[in-house]
């Protein structure tokens, strides 16, 4: 069973569930993602990592899967459940906000792409990928420093750097279970 | 496997979160009137003349129809040659003056040099624009840097206007007929900082927005001179800011002392390492 395209859903870990669109973030990527793979022994490939762990390029459509304990929808913060308030972001700035840091990425990777060749934005990437790799354990927050510098976002202050700070976050994932769930396990 | 285990933390940034009850609660209040933010219903006026840049702000702060703050600092400071006046709501202002105020001064920490008047537009152009005019902010820039003197009216979407002269806020219009009739280029310092005066309180008068005292910025070459307040308004109230009572106001009835019996039960010293 090939899962290296399939629709996932980002909540649950079955493979697709009623109500969910996941977006890739770069239709026109220039280069391929290559997930490892293995090789049973009558020729089924099966992708090894993590399902959850394998959607880390997309960004999903706002206001899916309700969201609260257990998948049920939390109607006191989010009101009545709606089909429309499940598909459609909210507020305009929703999807263009989740969407922005990918989005400038993919225009600076253009940019490079027209003045200097293929090669710069795809070295670049590899550098971007190498960076994005450099985490702390999955439960803790990582100040992603590397990438910052690489983005250019170290010498900038905006928004997400004043609200709304991860490090400062008054809630913790349960640090067994976050674990198990990045290798698989769970 | 309940996934109400597996954490993930929200993105740095705005949270869109409570939109969508937002929207459903607006259904609820009476007249669909939710409580309103505090906006600066402001009149602000810039003026460009010999040596530099004066702007000027009124100082009242209102809540729709009540005055939320009478003494509101609405002149922000972004760097030390540039300085910027804000109308709309408050916290906008003040929030993305502080953010561009910080961008700057990493700027000139990175590359040694005083910031331009039109980068500290260029970076508000950019916020503004990708918030799509959320955030309700309509700011005059002004400063002098090494290419002259400078004055930029940004609104919240992002658009950008260079003029001599200028004025923004609910009083706009009233500010704008004093500054139409009495500008002219390359104006001394006192006749610049007396138009202004006079717009800002042409926009006191026509608009109820706009109130209190004026506060005036003059910003040259040589430095920044603030002057708050520069004119204070008429209609001052008496009201004491001291709300203590002195002793003896209420009167003593009985007193009665009773005495703490304390033991020593154990006593230990330890010896400070002042090395």
């Amino acid at each position: 069973m090939n899962n290296t395209t399939g629709l996932f859903c980002k909540s649950k870990l079955t493979p697709v569930c009623t109500g969910c669109v996941v977006m890739k973030t770069r239709p026109n990527r220039i280069c391929n993602t290559v997930y490892r793979t293995e090789s049973g022994r009558n020729g089924i490939t099966m992708n090894t990592r993590g399902l959850r762990s394998q959607l880390k390029d997309s960004v999903p459509v706002a206001g899916l899967c309700p969201q609260g304990a257990y998948g049920v929808q939390d109607s006191l913060r989010s009101g009545f459940t709606s089909v429309k308030n499940e598909l459609l972001p909210s507020h305009p700035l929703e999807l263009s906000e989740k969407n922005f840091q990918p989005n400038q990425d993919k225009m600076n990777f253009s940019t490079l792409r027209n003045i200097q060749g293929l090669h710069a934005p795809l070295k670049l990437q590899m550098e971007y990928r190498a960076a994005r790799q450099i985490q702390r354990l999955p439960f803790l927050q990582s100040s992603n420093l590397a990438l910052d510098t690489l983005r250019g976002n170290d010498e900038s202050i905006g928004f997400e750097d004043i609200l709304n700070d991860p490090t400062q976050s008054e809630m913790m994932g349960e640090p067994h279970m976050m674990v198990e769930y990045k290798l698989g396990l769970l | 496997m309940a996934l109400s285990n597996v954490f993930e933390t929200p993105a740095p940034g705005f949270n869109f979160d409570n939109t969508s009850r937002n929207a459903a609660l607006e259904g609820l209040f009476d007249g669909g009137q939710t409580p309103k933010p505090m906006k600066t219903g402001t009149t602000i006026a810039g003026v460009v003349f010999k040596d530099g840049v004066v702007l000027g702000a009124d100082t009242r702060a209102t809540s729709s129809e009540v005055v939320a703050d009478k003494m509101c600092a609405k002149i922000h400071y972004i760097a030390p040659n540039i300085y910027c006046c804000g109308a709309g709501t408050a916290a906008d202002t003040e929030k993305t003056t502080d953010i561009l105020s910080s961008n700057l001064t990493i700027f000139s920490l990175n590359s040694g040099r005083n910031p331009r008047v039109v980068m500290a537009v260029s970076i508000l152009q950019d916020m503004l624009y990708r918030y799509r005019g959320q955030i309700g902010a309509n700011l005059i820039l002004g400063g002098v840097d090494c290419t002259g003197n400078h004055l930029y009216t940004v609104g919240p979407y992002g658009s950008v206007n260079k003029v001599p002269y200028l004025s923004m806020g609910s009083g706009d219009l009233a500010a704008l007929g004093i500054l139409e009739d009495g500008f002219k280029h390359d104006m001394e310092l006192e006749e610049a900082k007396e138009l202004v005066r006079l717009a800002i309180h042409a926009g006191i008068m026509s608009d109820l927005g706009s109130g209190n005292n004026i506060d005036i910025c003059v910003i040259t070459r040589q430095g920044v001179d603030y002057i708050r307040p520069y004119q204070v308004s008429e209609y001052k109230d008496n009201r004491k800011t001291k709300y203590k009572y002195r002793p003896g106001t209420t009167p003593v009835l009985t007193e009665k002392v009773v005495r703490l019996k304390l033991e020593v039960v154990q006593e230990s010293m330890q010896r400070m390492d002042t090395a």
